[in-house]
């Protein structure tokens, strides 16, 4: 009853949950069936749902995110992976174009999910490690979730999957066997568009998702421990869209904030979210709002070089004692 | 048209280099098995096991000048076009003076001046790339052609169809090689298309579409030099298809579980292809016991010493990352929180689930 599971299979207990809950819910993916996927997520749902409903695809990701709008125009509820979601560049027009205008411009909904592995730290070069959110928040019709606990990881997903719109779903693969949960009991579902308090503090807040939330926690501990500051750390969780309320709160109570994220820093959400800061909260700032992210760099292989590019533990220590000593 | 004994009009001292090719394509593989278990290999490794005679034969057929864009299993075609195994080595180790300087992993490398161009990890995305290579060739009239692969998996893109039928419309000298070995990671064949044969395709283009015995480095020769010399003639783009068999997983973590019991091992015993050209070389062709030997000596000498090369060099500095995004400004500023730091982490982690993840174990 109260045993763990990771993050990997957290989401796959939502999508056979919800496979078992709503017979219009069904998998679309290269190697996702009898293979289970590239990282196993779908590992056991065709043995219990069938070819009909977990459908290996050809390697088409214009083709299995077109068809699953339309199926999704005619009440079904498609799941859609990506091997890995570096890919989904390549379905960006049938997402951006048809999907995320379909309900605006011809009133027909797309309840779909489109999930896959997302993030670096895992030395997988430059087509294996990206974080393409910042491509889809910009498009107005698109929800982005990226959750970073087990629980959120389910709660989420089981959201995703009920929403009347596409979901984008990123998971990630650095957190995916490393990061574990005890999951509630029943039908719990996680709201997209709320944030999460993953850490209380009171003298600088923290903004993050994903992989990142860790580093965050981490360097939060050490401020602590080392130079006695007290951090919050605020876990976004959900994208797009923006958790503004959480965002103002933190924002009042500690008064100095740095956005972290993973990806890179040009027209990154960091950006977006330093702008809402300053336009709702200003005189509540006793600080800029400064951002760590990764570097305008496509990402490499190397582990010195990607380790250099993404942001580090360091990095956030940095920021934070800057922030606080202002 | 070939002499008997010289099969494709190839001199004897080609047949064997022929040999030479798909050993050193094998050898080099199973050192990069050994370095991956060592954990010296730092992302995924890809084999081309069973495929090295559709690999070298077909790249066999392109002059020095002609341009050639491998695919994850063309190993073989990269040292045919001459790309050296210390390169791969250093490639698949991350180190500093790769070709790419650690920046990108396993073959994705290229040097036009030699004639290969680096794939990306997305499928089909060479094959555009490609007609836009070959058309510049037939704009500035230079007698060259090039020659893309593919994998039946990749045939499925949206890139490819339209690389391909771009290339065709525009007569581009280009040669477009399906390597069919029956699977796309976990896929068949069958789960890809319906069509009985990839060349089944070319005639929906509009173009000759030729099949051969992938297994048979020679077959795989002559159906890619006849569709080479089609191009260099002005007759625009073929489709020719290999018939092969991928023996290993997708990469080295894949356990193949999706395999129907004994296919693997009757590809091995029936219809490996170094075994079946030795047959030939040795039978028909005449060539020596020693001969064959003479050629595996030198190609596990090459192969130590470019191991020891590998492992001398070193990685990257961290710093590097930040060069040659664009060529003007030539390299980025360091953010803020890094300015007079050289390393932002203490060890460089080495994640497992992530080329060493092996749950389930290997087949
Ligand atoms: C556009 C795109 N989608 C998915 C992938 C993930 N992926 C990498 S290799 C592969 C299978 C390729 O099969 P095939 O084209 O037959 O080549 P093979 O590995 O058999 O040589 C897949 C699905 C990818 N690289 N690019
Ligand atoms: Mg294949």
């Amino acid at each position: 009853m109260t045993a763990e599971i990771t993050y990997l299979e957290a989401i796959r207990e939502a999508l056979f949950e919800e496979m078992e809950r709503d017979a219009n819910v069904f998998m679309l993916g290269e190697d996702i069936g009898a293979y289970g996927g590239a990282f196993k997520v779908t590992d056991g749902l065709m043995a219990k749902f069938g070819e009909q409903r977990v459908i290996d695809s050809p390697i088409s990701e214009i083709g299995i995110v077109g068809a699953a709008a339309g199926a999704a125009h005619m009440g079904m509820r498609p799941v859609v992976e990506m091997q890995f979601i570096d890919f989904i560049a390549n379905a960006y027009d049938m997402l951006t174009n048809y999907v995320a205008t379909a309900r605006y411009r011809a009133f027909l909904p797309c309840p779909m999910v489109v999930r896959g592995p997302s993030g670096g730290y895992v030395r997988g070069g430059p087509f294996h490690s990206q974080n393409p959110e910042a491509g889809f928040i910009h498009t107005p019709g698109l929800k982005v979730v990226y959750p970073s606990t087990a629980e959120d990881a389910k709660g989420l997903m089981k959201s995703a999957i009920r929403d009347d719109d596409c979901v984008l779903f990123f998971e990630h693969k650095y957190l995916y066997r490393r990061i574990k949960g005890v999951m509630p009991e029943g039908d719990v579902t996680v709201p997209i568009g709320v944030a999460r308090v993953a850490r209380e503090g009171k003298d600088v807040s923290i903004i993050t998702y994903a992989a990142t939330v860790y580093k965050a926690l981490e360097a939060a501990e050490l401020l602590a421990t080392e130079h006695g500051i007290s951090v919050e750390v605020i876990d976004l969780r959900t994208l797009a869209p923006l958790d503004d309320e959480a965002i103002e709160k933190t924002v009042r109570k500690t008064n100095r904030v740095l956005v972290l994220h993973e990806d890179t820093r040009t027209g990154g959400i960091a950006g977006e979210i330093t702008a809402r800061i300053n336009e709702t909260c200003f005189e509540w700032l006793d600080a800029p709002v400064l951002r760590v992210t990764a570097h305008d760099v496509p990402l490499p292989y190397a582990p010195p070089l990607e380790d250099f590019v993404l942001p580090q533990v360091s990095d956030v220590v940095r920021a934070v004692r800057r922030l606080a000593a202002y | 048209m070939a002499a008997a004994g010289h099969p494709s009009g190839l001199s004897r001292e080609r047949q064997l280099e022929l040999y030479y090719w798909m050993r050193l394509t094998r050898t080099l593989e199973e050192r990069l098995v050994a370095l991956y278990r060592q954990t010296k290999v730092v992302g995924g490794l890809f084999r081309s096991l069973g495929q090295e005679a559709d690999a070298v034969g077909s790249a066999f057929a392109l002059e020095r000048r002609d341009i050639l864009s491998p695919l994850i299993r063309n190993l073989g075609s990269m040292l045919v076009k001459g790309a050296t195994p210390v390169e791969i080595l250093k490639q698949y180790m991350a180190k500093a003076d790769s070709p790419t300087r650690g920046r990108e992993l396993n073959i994705h490398f290229g040097d036009t001046e030699r004639g290969f161009i680096g794939q990306i990890s997305p499928l089909g995305d060479m094959v555009p790339v490609m007609a836009g290579v070959t058309l510049s060739f037939r704009m500035r009239g230079e007698d060259r052609v090039g020659l893309v692969y593919v994998g039946d998996g990749a045939t499925s893109t949206g890139a490819f169809h339209e690389g391909i039928n771009f290339a065709a419309v525009q007569r581009c000298p280009l040669v477009v090689v399906v390597e069919n070995n029956g699977y796309a990671y976990s896929t068949p064949t069958s789960k890809q298309t319906l069509a009985k044969q990839f060349i089944d395709k070319a005639i929906g283009y509009g173009i000759p579409g030729e099949r051969a015995d992938g297994n048979d480095v020679i077959a795989s020769y002559e159906v890619t030099r006849r569709a080479v010399d089609r191009a260099r003639a002005g007759g625009g783009v073929s489709l020719v298809e290999l018939v092969t068999y991928r023996r290993k997983g997708h990469a080295e973590h894949d356990n193949q579980s999706y395999v129907p019991d004994g296919e693997i091992e009757r590809w091995e015993k029936d219809n490996d292809p170094i075994t079946r050209y030795i047959d030939r070389l040795q039978g028909e062709l005449k060539f020596k016991v020693a001969d064959v030997e003479q050629v595996d000596a030198r190609v596990r000498a090459e192969v130590d010493a470019a191991t020891d090369e590998a492992e001398r060099s070193g990685p990257p500095e961290a710093l590097d990352a930040l060069v040659g995004i664009y060529a003007d400004p030539p390299r980025e500023q360091p953010l803020w929180y890094r300015q007079d730091v050289a390393s932002a982490v203490d060890a460089h982690e080495r994640p497992e689930g992530w080329g060493t993840w092996q749950e389930g174990g290997r087949k």
